[in-house]
């Protein structure tokens, strides 16, 4: 039997990167922008913010001052929010104002963004002279994974519900909030109207440009910041090129998983996170490896799953919004 | 009628799409307590005129006043402020949201559904409107969605209203309500402009009428001291005959066999239920029915496009021979002859490509024949050649995307097209959907000479008096069913109207 009191804490540290990037990108799709570049702006992210870590701490041991805590967060995180947010105003230039394709935009931002990471990830890791390769920020990080003193004294309760860094309460908090704005807002009422049909938008006196860069600005700092927390928190502040692995896409997979909605997000970031490591905790034997590979598919089967039920059930408020991945230009003809 | 100040002044308004003159030069007034048709051909400009209006484009040229004052309108936002509002061809609505969600958007403040439904409500009382503010628009009607763009408008306290072709998808039932809705607006004392192409609307609502040709205005008329002949002349800048001809049928012989037919949609919707007619060379048939009562379905059955649950359909040829259609390939069915022209509401969605040009549109259809390798570029090059000159399409040349023609041209193509295969029957859905008058007698002479040629013609149509004028025979949908099939020479459009909306017509 799977202990859940061990597991779901793992599971929620596995998605609340998940659950940045997917509110982040359910965002910018309900403006109608198909961002498939949020792998690479989760990268970007959490080089930003490593880049920023690094510099702080060899400042500190040049001057040999105390960290501070407030600038140890500060710095990171805002130069992981002044990253992703260049990526997505990269993402809103090529495709709003230039009207690029989409797809294509976003394929490159990715490709780019995961270069970039490693490309600096890999200077910094020269610059440091480890002979691993890797860099570990481990001042800075404590800050960021600091969970509640009296968090492990309330046994299974405080494992399951307050063992983590303020990162991961800032997602669910985000999540929540994203979903408020969406369901109850003039605003998430426009922005909706935008993904789905920015001509009526454009008619009804909302301006769809600034909604479009709003949006996919906001998604992507959002996103950037389930970058930062996996360097800074999830990996203890070791910067290792690529361990970031393929979490962006399943962020993107989740989107649809949850029918656009951030609070459902909230709870599916955490399955996916737990379906993301399951295999560790199913016994396979060491002459059946190869099931370890299957169980690893399992949270792309469920969306999978999903696609195909929501489809079926053809229920007009779970599909993409009407717009997703299209230019708009007010006077095509 | 000169000392009034006019709600709106346009004063030599110019617009260009690249190199396009969609307007020039345009000088009108509108005013408050009065009716104003908006006449013109497609592509003459009166979308584009009004849209700027409206603040979806903006004037090259010229200036706007509003009620004496100069004014910039840049913004559909401007236009509001300005109190003016336009209901578009196409529906600017969100398919997911409500009614009510759909009329507040883009206004400020906070969002509070409550309040704007009981403002919703006290509209409605006012103008005689039925509307559920809490309905999505997908589950709504082309009336309804019709009338929430009204509300929408009104809603934000316009006092001048512009309507573009806000009868093109309507009932007789469902124009007479809207009409009686903007006579009381009209009393109301707000300016209203209504831009349609039929012109027994044109006379029965406008006060005065107003002609754009080419994009230039040509004058203004009150109503009452014109006809429609007159109208039609301005419009097009010559001489035109307003009567479709209805040759008698010519030794008509049974053509097409429809017996029990019925047809389920993908979703297990019934969408004809137990159809039997009988088309016969040398006759128009008309089918007349209020739009998705299972026009579409009923001429893809036909063309091998639509699987059919039950029944028969029967290719009739002239020694009595007959073959079912029902299981054959489309293409076999059209290499019988049967030819099918349907043209959508987004007239580009069926049968032409819109990236591709003129010629390449005509190879869709012959791109099998020949056995080399290549295909042959040189007849439908001719065809395509053919098609622009006899049907006066206008075009930049032959190796232009259809997707940049105006909507008229582009269905001059596609029917041309379909005529040139030289078809033993002739289906054809909306083929005017959307042209001006000239055009669409083009177009109507057409297929009166096929008809002469003993073709089978099944023609849907949206505008009941010229299925009246055209056809040989009416068969009226309803809801899926046969309502009745009537003679076109002795139909009476009170009656046809009711039967639309009810199976057999009964009251």
């Amino acid at each position: 039997m799977i202990n859940l009191a061990l597991l779901i804490p793992k599971a929620v540290v596995q998605g609340i990167p998940l659950l940045y990037g997917s509110t982040g990108e359910i965002l910018t799709e309900k403006s109608g922008n198909l961002n498939l570049g949020i792998p690479g702006v989760m990268y970007v992210g959490a080089i930003s913010g490593v880049i920023g870590a690094f510099f702080y701490e060899q400042g500190l041991s040049k001057s040999g001052a105390q960290p501070n805590g407030f600038l140890a967060i500060m710095i990171p995180m805002l130069c992981c929010l002044l990253g992703s947010l260049l990526m997505g105003l990269l993402y809103c230039f090529l495709t709003v104002t230039l009207r690029a394709n989409q797809n294509v935009t976003g394929l490159a931002m990715t490709t780019f963004g995961v270069g970039f990471g490693n490309f600096f990830g890999g200077s910094l890791i020269k610059i440091s002279g480890a002979d691993v390769p890797s860099i570990a920020l481990s001042v800075t990080s404590k800050y960021f994974s600091a969970s509640l003193p009296f968090a492990d004294k309330l046994g299974w309760f405080g494992s399951i519900f307050l063992s983590y860094g303020f990162l991961a309460y800032l997602a669910i908090l985000i999540a929540v909030f994203a979903a408020i704005v969406l369901k109850r807002t003039r605003t998430g009422l426009h922005l909706r109207a935008v993904g789905e049909n920015p001509a009526t938008a454009d008619s009804a006196g909302i301006n769809v440009t600034m909604f479009k860069y709003g949006a996919t600005c906001i998604g992507c700092m959002i996103a950037g910041l389930g970058g930062l927390y996996y360097v800074m928190d999830y990996a203890c502040g070791v910067w290792s090129n690529d361990a970031f692995g393929d979490r962006g896409w399943l962020a993107i997979a989740l989107v649809i998983f949850t029918i656009w909605k951030p609070d459902i997000a909230v709870f599916a970031s955490i399955l996916f996170g737990g379906l993301y490591i399951v295999y560790l905790y199913i016994p396979t034997g060491m002459e059946h490896m190869e099931l370890q590979q299957l169980y690893k598919m399992i949270p792309y089967v469920v969306t999978l799953i999903v696609l195909v039920i929501t489809s079926m059930r053809n229920k007009r408020e779970d599909q993409p919004p009407a717009s997703l991945g299209l230019p708009y230009f007010r006077e095509e003809r | 009628m000169k000392d009034r100040i006019p709600a709106v002044k346009l004063q030599n308004i110019s617009k260009h799409f690249g190199p396009v003159a969609a307007n020039s030069h345009v000088n009108m007034d509108i005013f408050r307590g009065e009716i104003l048709s908006l006449l013109g051909e497609n592509g003459s400009g009166k979308t584009t005129l009004m849209n700027m209006l409206s603040g979806i484009y903006y004037p090259d040229e010229g200036e706007i006043f509003v009620d004496g004052n100069p004014v910039t309108i840049a913004s559909p936002r401007d236009a509001f402020d300005l109190g003016i509002g336009m209901v578009h061809q196409h529906f600017k609505l969100v398919d997911v949201l409500t009614a009510a969600e759909n009329i507040v958007l883009g206004l400020d403040g906070k969002l509070d559904i409550k309040n704007a439904t009981k403002k919703i409500r006290e509209i409605c009382d006012k103008y005689g409107f039925e509307v559920d503010p809490a309905q999505k628009i997908y589950d709504m009607s082309v009336s309804q969605k019709q009338t929430v763009e009204i509300v929408k408008v009104l809603y934000r306290g316009a006092e001048i209203l512009i309507l573009d072709e806000p009868t093109a998808v309507l009932t007789p039932q469902e124009t007479e309500k809207l009409f009686a809705v903007l006579r009381k607006m009209k009393e109301d004392n707000k300016a209203i402009v209504i831009i349609t192409h039929k012109m027994h609307e044109v006379e029965s609502l406008s006060d005065r009428v107003a002609v754009l040709r080419k994009g230039e205005y040509i004058g203004d008329m009150i109503t009452k001291e014109t006809n429609a002949e007159e109208m039609t002349n301005m419009m097009v800048g010559r001489k035109v005959s307003l009567n479709i001809k209805r040759p008698d049928p010519v030794n008509p012989k049974d053509r097409i066999r429809v017996r029990d037919l019925t047809v389920r949609s993908e979703d297990g919707v019934i969408k004809l239920d137990n159809i039997n007619f009988t088309a016969r060379s040398g006759e128009i048939l008309g089918i007349a029915g209020i739009s998705g009562c299972g026009q579409k379905e009923l001429l893809e059955a036909i063309a091998g496009l639509q699987p059919v649950e039950t029944g028969s359909i029967e290719y009739v040829e002239d020694d009595g021979s007959y073959e079912q259609l029902i299981g054959k390939d489309p293409k076999k069915i059209r290499d019988m002859g049967v030819s099918l022209s349907f043209v959508p509401e987004d007239r580009l969605g069926m049968g032409l490509v819109g990236n591709m040009d003129l010629v390449e549109n005509m190879m869709l259809r012959s791109f099998e024949n020949g056995s080399s390798p290549f295909t042959d570029r040189k007849a439908p090059y001719e065809l395509a050649k053919n098609v622009v000159e006899e049907l006066d399409v206008v075009t930049p040349g032959i190796s232009t995307p259809v997707r940049r023609l105006s909507g008229g041209n582009v269905q001059k193509v596609l029917v041309g097209r379909e005529i040139a295969s030289a078809p033993k029957v002739l289906l054809t859905a909306y083929a005017v959907r959307g042209l001006d008058i000239n055009s669409s007698y083009t177009i109507y002479d057409l297929i009166n000479k096929q008809k002469e040629a003993g073709v089978a013609v099944i023609f849907v149509g949206e505008d009941l008096d010229v299925l009246m004028e055209l056809s040989d025979r009416i068969l009226v949908l309803c809801g899926g069913k046969v309502s009745g099939i009537v003679d076109g020479r002795t139909a009476d459009r009170a009656q046809i109207g009711l039967m639309m909306t009810r199976v057999g017509g009964s009251k």
